[in-house]
């Protein structure tokens, strides 16, 4: 499903935010990044979303490589991936119904595939009842929960979460963490970077951790470091 | 197709709403494009007045007359007659007496005519051949071979006239040109200068729409459709006050000012198609390139 070959990411002002990472995830997978602060996390799924090139190496979804792909095709590819920001990233001048049809809107569906789909991603999410709120009328983790419906609303094979839980309090980042296994446990591909700890050991999925750039560690069903989930 | 056709409507639709939504801004776009189809259509009046100027100057001064002496031969005469009929371009040669230049003065001079009396005896006037020529381009060929001619006292044409006119003419199209060139850019500069203001205002939408999968014609879209519609707005204005603006200036100079100006001012209604046509071009023109100048550099997400 997405292979990185070799990849390296050099920033302009000189960052070796990625050194040499090789990777391979399987379709139907839950993976966690992890790291601490500044090894690349963001990095790596800004090269999957095309939002960055890498410097070196190859990294292919769903069989292509997508470093060849040209700029005029970059939409091609994010339909293919869902994702999910810290920071919901939603239009503040739609609804959560709009917000979330937007999503299908821009790929030309049919608007009776919209009013078919949308309630139906809306009440997986539990908002059902919030239909036609703005997102300054909602918390944190409704907000989270409506930018999930968005990035899973035209079916996408993969998902990338960047920190979904980053702003939201343990209870609300379960209810997420919850919304995100039942997702995966329908074929969804995941791949999520984090800080939270608890989550990841708790989860018992595939960890990935970088340090500095460097793929450090790659454990099946882990935890967020060693030491702690061998003690 | 039914997909492009969809997403063809919501790119009009948000073109639409985007309009809508900016129309404070938008006067400013609106009232620019204005502005420069005005002084375009004031230029083009210009221009085409004048070129109906010269058109007709030419057709009135396609004359060539040629005053012989009293002594000229009948030789001569015949040589002269038998060489202009053999050149391109002429469609009659007169001869015209003394006596019919003096019946024609006098014509000219009416209630004065009493002071030409007395001329009849020793008629100062030349006998003449007036040559008419198909246009006036023609002359300064025919008139090179007729001063080589003896039996010619003077060969009388009006090409300079008309080669001043033309210069005049010419210098009123370029410069109308440029300074239609320049306000163009100007104008363009302006509506994309608008425009950039919302597509800053809207960065996050628009970074938005570029993770979710939006291309680049979808997002670009509506905003050219703003700046299109706001070309046609200002188009529209524009064309409503030249026609009325120019229909009343003609109605009032009209039959006010020396012939040569009424002939030449062109009717307000033969420019109604042709500004309508040319400022909505423009006007539509100036909008979307505008707005995709200020997209540039929005895109690369
Ligand atoms: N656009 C950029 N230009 C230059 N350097 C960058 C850019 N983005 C990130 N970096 C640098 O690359 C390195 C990796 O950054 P990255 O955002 O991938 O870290 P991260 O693992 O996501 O950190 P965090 O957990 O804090 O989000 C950092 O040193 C950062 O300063
Ligand atoms: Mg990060």
């Amino acid at each position: 499903m997405i292979k990185l070959v070799n990849v390296s990411k050099v920033y302009d002002n000189g960052v070796k935010a990625l050194k040499n990472v090789n990777l391979e995830i399987k379709k139907g997978e839950f993976v966690f990044l992890v790291g601490s602060s500044g090894a690349g996390k963001s990095t790596l799924l800004k090269l999957l979303l095309k939002e960055e090139e890498p410097t070196e190496g190859s990294i292919y979804l769903n069989g292509m490589d997508i470093t060849r792909v040209r700029n005029r095709r970059i939409p091609n590819i994010r339909r293919n991936i869902g994702v999910v920001f810290q920071d919901f990233r939603l239009l503040h001048n739609k609804t959560v119904y709009e917000n979330v049809a937007f999503a299908m809107e821009i790929l030309g569906t049919h608007p009776r595939e919209i009013r078919r789909r949308v309630p139906m991603v809306l009440s997986m999410v539990d908002l059902s009842r919030k239909a036609s709120y703005f997102p300054d009328q909602l918390s944190g983790g409704e907000n989270q929960r409506v930018s999930i419906a968005r990035a899973i609303v035209n079916n996408p094979p993969v998902l990338i979460a960047d920190e979904p839980t980053g702003n939201l309090d343990p209870d609300t980042a379960w209810e997420i963490m919850k919304l995100l296994n039942d997702i995966n446990s329908r074929g969804t591909t995941i791949l999520m970077a984090t800080h939270a700890k608890d989550i990841v050991d708790h989860m018992q999925k595939r960890v990935i951790t970088i340090e500095d750039g460097i793929l450090v560690r790659d454990i099946e069903k882990g935890g967020y470091d060693r030491e702690i989930t061998t003690v | 197709m039914t997909v492009r056709l969809r997403l063809f409507k919501n790119v009009i639709k948000q073109g639409f709403q985007g309009m809508w939504r900016n129309r404070g801004m938008g006067i400013a776009s609106i009232s620019s494009i204005s502005a420069v189809l005005m002084i375009l259509g004031v230029v083009l009046i210009l221009i085409l007045s004048i070129n109906a100027l010269v058109v007709d100057t030419q057709s009135k001064f396609d004359e060539i007359e040629i005053f012989l002496y009293d002594d000229i031969t009948d030789d001569e005469m015949v040589a002269i007659e038998d060489l202009v009929r053999g050149k391109e371009g002429v469609l009659s040669i007169l001869f015209k007496s003394k006596d019919q230049a003096l019946d024609i003065y006098k014509e000219q001079w009416g209630d004065e005519a009493y002071l030409l009396e007395g001329l009849e005896e020793d008629n100062p006037l030349p006998n003449s051949y007036v040559i008419q020529l198909k246009d006036i381009s023609y002359a300064d060929d025919i008139v090179a071979e007729l001063k080589k001619m003896t039996g010619i006292e003077k060969v009388n044409y009006h090409k300079e006239i008309i080669d001043k006119l033309m210069l005049f003419a010419n210098y009123i199209r370029v410069g109308g040109m440029v300074i239609i060139a320049a306000l163009i850019g100007v104008s363009i500069f302006i509506i994309s200068n608008t425009i950039k203001l919302t597509v800053t205002a809207r960065r996050r939408e628009i970074s938005i729409m570029k993770y979710v999968g939006a291309t680049n014609g979808y997002i670009k879209g509506p905003f050219v459709i703003e700046g299109l519609l706001f070309g046609l707005i200002g188009a529209l204005i524009s064309i409503g006050i030249v026609y009325f603006g120019y229909g009343y200036f003609f109605d009032s100079v009209n039959g006010k000012v020396y012939d040569i100006f009424t002939i030449a001012l062109v009717q307000p209604n033969t420019i109604l198609t042709d500004i309508s046509i040319i400022f909505t071009a423009i006007g539509a023109g100036i909008g979307a390139i505008g707005s995709l100048v200020s997209m540039k550099r929005f895109l690369n997400v």
